[in-house]
């Protein structure tokens, strides 16, 4: 009963956190550009006004995968808060970003192909970097359970420093934040109009919004994972962690995408590697 | 009252120059930005008709592009509305009896707001496109009786 409570509460919940947070950061933004900014609730003009416009389909299945990008982003979050396993957690964010790229696939415009490869590429870029840092935690507390990793007795960032700088490395992909930004171009639409999203209008763009706010907030959980030991500090960390997403937003351009690989698998994966095997020696073999 | 406001508050534009002597346009270019930081109403410039609530033209229609613009506008979802910018949009301006050109934007499809003025300044582009947001709603509306306001004509 107790569950099913949380499950109701954390569907309900997550969007509005989601959406004020991206209504701060839009704010964050303006003000880092010396704009006054649009008022904190207007992803939620944006999210309802999108809801109020005539649908527009290319190909019907469209639909369909638009839903289930926004399901997949939910069953995930709804998994975390009921402390489940977290490698199926990163299966399902993967089926859900598949999801969006098969949305994307279905139809004949060349603009969202493009996007579609673009973000094909991205997932190439990030997921072994996610997958390191699933392993990592496995390694210093034996489990892959969150509700393990919440009983261990220190902060995580004291054992996985280097994985925890490889996750926020990859977080700005994830987030299709400023130098990543290649799928959905999000500020350059003279490049590829508006990448994945090119053809989705109306009530489904809507859908696909508010599953980028469910998996905004479970990124933002997943950093709190490394300071789960102290509710307080965790919470501070994640709101630092999406400045920092924010601030590196603004202050750097755009990339692209082999460079955006190169990086990738050579830093991240390096640096989230190097803690790997440190973790192993020190857990494992001594 | 969120859901209420929501239309008005939140209008996406598309721009599309049909034969201006890029007087308007530079204009426009120069409302979209920061320092008059448009987004503060809510206003974002969009690069795709299937995301925008609003049209913004300006120039005179001529036989090459009339075919255009029909384009974008068909492709952009109810309700949405149009924004005519500077006198050549408004009524075909100083290009108004040449032999290659239609006239105004309205000669191809339905126009709600007219901004006149050659060219205008970008106060009075934010103005018209503002006015634009709130005729949405009259719009929608309309949309629930089942008629949809100011079908293209053809
Ligand atoms: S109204 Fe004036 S500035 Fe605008 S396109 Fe026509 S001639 Fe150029």
């Amino acid at each position: 009963m107790k569950e099913i409570a949380l499950v109701l509460l954390t569907i309900i919940i997550a969007p509005i956190i989601g959406g004020i947070l991206t209504g701060i950061d839009r704010k964050i933004t303006a003000r880092m550009q010396n704009r006054f900014g649009p008022p904190i609730l207007q992803p939620f003009y944006d999210l309802f006004k999108l809801f109020s416009k005539e649908t527009i389909v290319v190909s019907s299945t469209q639909i369909l995968y638009a839903f289930l990008f926004l399901v997949f982003n939910m069953v995930a979050l709804v998994m975390f808060v009921l402390k489940m396993d977290l490698l199926l957690i990163l299966f399902i964010l993967a089926f859900a970003v598949t999801a969006l790229i098969l949305g994307a696939m279905s139809t004949n415009s060349p603009y969202s192909r493009i996007g579609a490869h673009r973000e094909l590429i991205c997932v190439l870029a990030y997921e072994p970097v996610l997958i390191a840092v699933i392993i990592g935690i496995y390694f210093v507390t034996g489990s892959f359970k969150i509700n393990d990793v919440i009983k261990h007795n220190n902060f995580l960032i004291f054992e996985l420093p280097f994985i925890f700088i490889a996750f926020t490395y990859v977080l700005t992909i994830k987030l299709r934040k400023s130098p990543f930004d290649l799928s959905t171009s999000h500020h350059a639409h003279q490049e590829i109009v508006k990448g994945i999203t090119t053809e989705f209008a109306g009530p489904i763009l809507g859908l696909i919004e508010l599953g980028h706010w469910y998996e905004l907030v479970l990124l933002l959980l997943f950093i709190g994972l490394f300071f789960a030991k102290n509710i307080i500090v965790a919470i501070i960390a994640m709101l630092l962690g999406y400045f920092l997403e924010i601030l590196i937003d603004n202050i750097s351009a755009r990339l692209t995408w082999k460079i955006m690989l190169r990086l990738t698998w050579s830093i991240a994966l390096g640096l989230a590697l190097v803690n790997l095997i440190w973790v192993y020696i020190r857990y494992r073999v001594l | 009252m969120i859901f209420r406001k929501a239309l008005k508050k939140s209008p996406w534009i598309v721009h599309y120059d049909c034969n201006s002597c890029n007087g308007c346009d530079i204009e426009i270019l120069s409302t979209l930005t920061p320092v008059y930081d448009v987004e503060r109403f809510g206003i974002i410039n969009v690069g795709n008709p299937k995301h925008a609530d609003i049209l913004v033209v300006s120039g005179s229609v001529n036989h090459r592009n009339a075919r255009v613009l029909k384009n974008i506008y068909d492709q952009m979802p109810h309700p949405k509305a149009v924004v005519a910018i500077g006198a050549c949009a408004c009524s075909g301006g100083i290009f108004k009896e040449c032999y290659n050109t239609l006239g105004g934007v309205d000669t191809v499809i339905p126009v709600d707001v007219y901004v006149p003025g050659c060219a205008p300044r970008p106060e009075a582009i934010m103005e018209g496109i503002l006015k634009a947001a709130e005729i949405l709603e009259e719009k929608k509306k309309n949309m629930k009786k089942g008629e949809i306001l100011n079908a293209a004509k053809s």
